[in-house]
């Protein structure tokens, strides 16, 4: 490549984060640190149920016990967990009736973002949960959705209002002895989403819940819970974008999914989190937890994600096939520049009889960056005729970058018919020629090249998704390429 | 884990008696060597299903036996009947050991050669001490491997081949580790291949127990592949099924060397291979291929390491497994490819047959890739035989037993068909016939 070229790339490529702003607005905090008695004020704030307050304590009292995991393949400083602030809500927390009575920062903060709260009205088909920090602040369509049946609420709402759903499914399918961080979460979360779509509706348009972090050293522990009922059909979409610091913030949120029989859901994210500067100060942590569980017969789960953001992510969307005949489907982008970390990839526990799955990968890594892959397909011994497709391909831009497979395949049924491929390269030389001849820029033709090899994912994304993801990945690979 | 403290004990007393018996050979680099080696081995635990490297492998069967280091052991090597172990009695040089003991007798061909050397290890450390401690220890590090650093501790023999360089070596040279004892033993043979500059040498290992006792065998084998050089190394498990076997084959590649590796796995209860590579410098190549055909409750482990240090080089690797009964198969290959190996292709499959219920295979195979100018693919499947085929063949008259056989056979006999050796194809070819036949009968 030659040096204009180059130097362009390089102008490009240190481009700050687009997004970067701290919006100004007072938080009600509690102190530093975490104890028995900070849970007790969490579940107290939140006028939790006793129960509520038990599971969260057994979940302290396990996280005590358990050690930071040391297996992922990344680095970095270990969160000081006595240092977080667990918990942050807006103050005076107003409930509106008109979007006038919203404080005005706040608007201009999703105006920032995109989303203006007034657009989403009009916009059909997309009702919002917006989450401010840990509160939900806004929350629209309700109306409409209530006379489905479909309960869409935030989870402190859900546990005051539905807590025998909540009690019944929270913990199912990520209980709190799964992994340190999920136990953490499961001690600590402050809010999320919840979603119950009753036996045989289809639910009529996408939810959709923008998460946001704010508040200087808050980590955001998140917990969303979507159950699906009989031939219930859900597609959930959440994305993030967030202001730019120096400090670390830790996210660990866990997703919980629960499809019964015939049911269907589906499960997109966009993540772009502040990934740290060049140097790869400062970024989000994103440990996240989620899983869905296929319960049901015939019922069906497929994540989409497309990861941009966050200094270090460290999460494996996973489906747990226990319905027979129930599909798992991953698909994934995953981009890393820079000093961004990501290991991810999914989990398929195929436990009924005619389950399958399939595993759609692509990693990209630019700049000093590493992008792993790490995967398990595992066919219990019960599980006749388990079929699985695996595919990750990696991309490299840059002589610097790393990308790694990890795929474990556990068989232990002959009947199972597993496949896996695997492929790394760079974008060709004689590809770029082809597209400069065209006209195009050296730019364009990467993004051009770029977003055809991901475009077996973003097909899998709801349009309005699609869209701002190839957005989003000419933004995070802009200037990447040399 | 008193149990560990006791048998490393044991392993210090076999030491001292190893020491004893050495009289006067204990001065010299190579004793500092094997010193070393037992304080890593003192140093180091014992591994569990928690470390990563043996996730699946479970050796704490290998642990419980208290194997003695062989050369402390009082039974005679009986080295009656191994002859029927030779493939090719006339034109292949011939090494045979006999629990780790060399046997002067049954060897031959080996002496009158010209241009290069191949002897025992014992010999060599007599007559060419500095090529020796030159070598050995070079490519098998004895630092993160306890099974490695036990085994240098007692090296004592095994088998060294010198070939000079621009030599082409025209016999196959076939080394034999028989074990014959009634006696729980722990053999550790100890390998050391130098191919000079431009020579080719074909060095075939079996692994043959004519006793049926358990016992462990330990071996590491290095390869040194200068510029230039092509080496092919076969080598066959067919060790006792109560035996144990964990080899570690070590090998380096200079500038345009050729190193091909064929590895068979049939016997062994608990059976762990290693096989690791690394490219010195560019535009070497490799092709690993290996096979293992398991039953009973049989496990075979096969971890690979490709690593590309150096551009411009070449590897391919296939793996192929068919598993019967309840037996368990274990792959794991990493190919990984250093920050300035650009321009590398690397290629790496592994496919698994399971016939039973019961059977399970856990494979992983694994990129890590710091080096953006490179082709690097990895596959791996686990599957069953394709009921098209099978009734394909069942409509032009086979029996449902005879269209499985020939399927597995086809699916099988594809790793061995490209080995330049016809006698140790055609022999490998009619042994997986064998143990397809007898596998398949249950």
């Amino acid at each position: 490549m030659s040096t204009t070229e180059t130097n362009e790339i390089e102008k490009l490529a240190n481009q700050e984060y687009k997004y970067g702003f701290v919006t100004d607005i007072e938080t009600e905090s509690a102190p530093k640190g975490l104890n028995e008695d900070i849970i007790a004020l969490i579940s107290k704030k939140k006028n939790e149920p006793e129960w509520m307050l038990e599971y969260r304590l057994k979940a302290y009292r396990h996280w005590l016990k358990m050690e930071e995991p040391e297996w992922p393949n990344v680095s970095y400083t270990k969160p000081d967990f006595q240092d977080i602030i667990y918990y942050s809500a807006p103050k005076n927390r107003p409930k509106y009736n008109s979007l006038d009575e919203v404080d005005p920062e706040l608007i201009k903060t999703f105006e920032k973002l995109g989303i203006p709260l007034e657009e989403q009205k009009i916009f059909a088909g997309v009702a919002v949960d917006a989450v401010f920090d840990s509160v939900s602040v806004a929350t629209t369509y309700k109306e409409k959705l209530k006379e489905m049946g479909i309960i869409f609420c935030s989870m402190s709402e859900a546990i005051q209002e539905h807590p025998g759903l909540v009690k019944k499914y929270i913990g199912s399918v990520v209980p709190y002895t799964d992994n340190f961080y999920a136990a953490l979460n499961s001690a600590v979360f402050t809010d999320g989403s919840f979603a119950f779509i009753p036996k045989g509706v289809r639910c009529p348009m996408e939810l959709s819940t923008y998460f946001r972090i704010n508040a200087s050293n808050t980590g955001q522990f998140e917990r969303t819970l979507i159950v699906a009922e009989d031939s219930a059909y859900v597609s959930y979409l959440e994305g993030c974008t967030a202001p730019m610091r120096d400090e670390n913030q830790l996210h660990a949120a866990v997703v919980e999914l629960v499809a019964l029989d015939n049911a269907e859901i589906k499960y997109s994210t966009i993540q772009n989190w502040y990934a740290g500067d060049k140097e790869g100060r400062g970024g989000i942590y994103n440990f996240v937890t989620k899983r869905g569980l296929c319960k049901g017969v015939n019922s069906k789960i497929s994540w989409t994600q497309v990861e941009t953001g966050s200094s270090i992510t460290w999460k494996y969307p996973s489906c747990v096939l226990q319905g027979d005949n129930s599909i798992g489907e991953f698909y994934s982008v995953a981009v890393t520049n820079n000093m961004q970390q990501a290991d991810t990839g999914t989990k398929m526990i195929h436990i009924g009889h005619n389950t399958r799955s399939t595993i759609v990968s692509k990693g990209i890594s630019a700049g000093v960056s590493n992008n792993t892959y790490r995967g398990l397909v595992k066919v219990g011994k019960k599980a006749s005729h388990a079929r699985n497709y695996s595919q990750c391909d990696s991309l490299l831009i840059g002589d610097k970058c790393g990308a790694h497979t990890f795929p474990y395949l556990e068989v232990n049924n002959p009947t199972a018919i597993i496949e896996h491929e695997a492929t790394t390269s760079k974008i060709g030389e004689d590809q770029i020629f082809y597209l400069n001849q065209r006209g195009l820029s050296t730019e364009d033709a990467v993004s051009m090249i770029v977003n055809g090899y991901c475009k077996e994912v973003f097909r899998e994304l709801p349009m309005e998704f699609a869209v701002e993801a190839q957005k989003l990945l000419s933004v995070s690979l802009e200037g990447s390429v040399g | 884990m008193d149990k560990h403290k006791e048998l490393k004990e044991l392993f210090n007393k076999g030491f001292t008696s190893l020491e004893n018996r050495l009289n006067g050979g204990t001065k010299g680099e190579l004793h500092t060597y094997r010193k070393d080696a037992l304080k890593r081995f003192n140093e180091l635990r014992f591994p569990t299903i928690k470390d990563e490297e043996w996730k699946y492998t479970n050796i704490s069967p290998v642990i419980a036996k208290y194997f003695k280091p062989s050369a402390d052991s009082a039974v005679i090597a009986d080295a009656k009947g191994v002859d029927r172990f030779f493939i090719n009695r006339n034109d292949f040089i011939h090494l045979v050991f006999v629990n780790g003991r060399f046997s002067d007798e049954l060897s031959f061909g080996w002496k009158e050669t010209e241009g290069f050397t191949v002897t025992n290890l014992k010999t060599a450390i007599k007559d060419k001490p500095e090529i020796v401690s030159g070598y050995i220890g070079k490519n098998a590090v004895i630092e993160d491997n306890i099974f490695t650093a036990l085994s240098s501790a007692f090296i004592e023999d095994g088998t060294f081949i010198y070939v000079n360089k621009n030599t082409v070596v025209e016999k196959p040279v076939h080394i034999f580790y028989v074990t014959n004892s009634n006696e729980e033993i722990m053999n550790a043979p100890r390998n050391l291949f130098i191919a000079g500059a431009n020579s080719q040498i074909k060095v075939i290992e079996s692994y043959e127990a004519l006793s049926s006792a358990a016992y462990f065998t330990n071996v590491v084998t290095e390869i040194f592949l200068e510029e230039g050089a092509v080496v092919e190394h076969i080598k066959i498990q067919d060790e006792a099924l109560g035996a144990y076997h964990i080899a570690r084959t070590e090998v380096s590649q200079k500038k345009a060397s050729n190193y091909l590796s064929y590895n068979v796995d049939f016997g062994g209860s608990i059976v762990r291979n290693n096989l690791h590579t690394r490219f010195d410098e560019s535009g070497a190549e490799n092709n690993l291929r290996g096979l293992y055909l398991t039953s009973g409750s049989q496990l075979v482990d096969n971890h690979t390491r490709i690593d590309h240090a150096m551009p411009h080089c070449l590897s391919h690797e296939l793996y192929k497994g068919v598993l019967n009964d309840s037996s368990r198969a274990v792959f794991n290959g990493k190919v990984m490819v250093r920050k300035d190996a650009q321009k590398t292709n690397a290629f790496q499959e592994n496919k698994n047959l399971l016939l039973s219920e019961d059977a399970l295979v856990n494979t992983k195979p694994q990129l890590e890739i710091f080096a953006d100018d490179v082709k690097c693919t990895h596959g791996a499947t686990v599957g069953q035989l394709s009921k098209d085929s099978l009734f394909y063949l069942k409509s032009r008259g086979f029996s449902h037993d005879t269209a499985m056989r020939v399927l597995i056979y086809a699916f099988a006999s594809d790793v061995v068909h490209a080995i330049d050796i016809p006698e140790i194809r055609d022999y490998l070819e009619k042994k997986i016939a064998e143990k397809l036949a007898t596998g398949l009968e249950n």
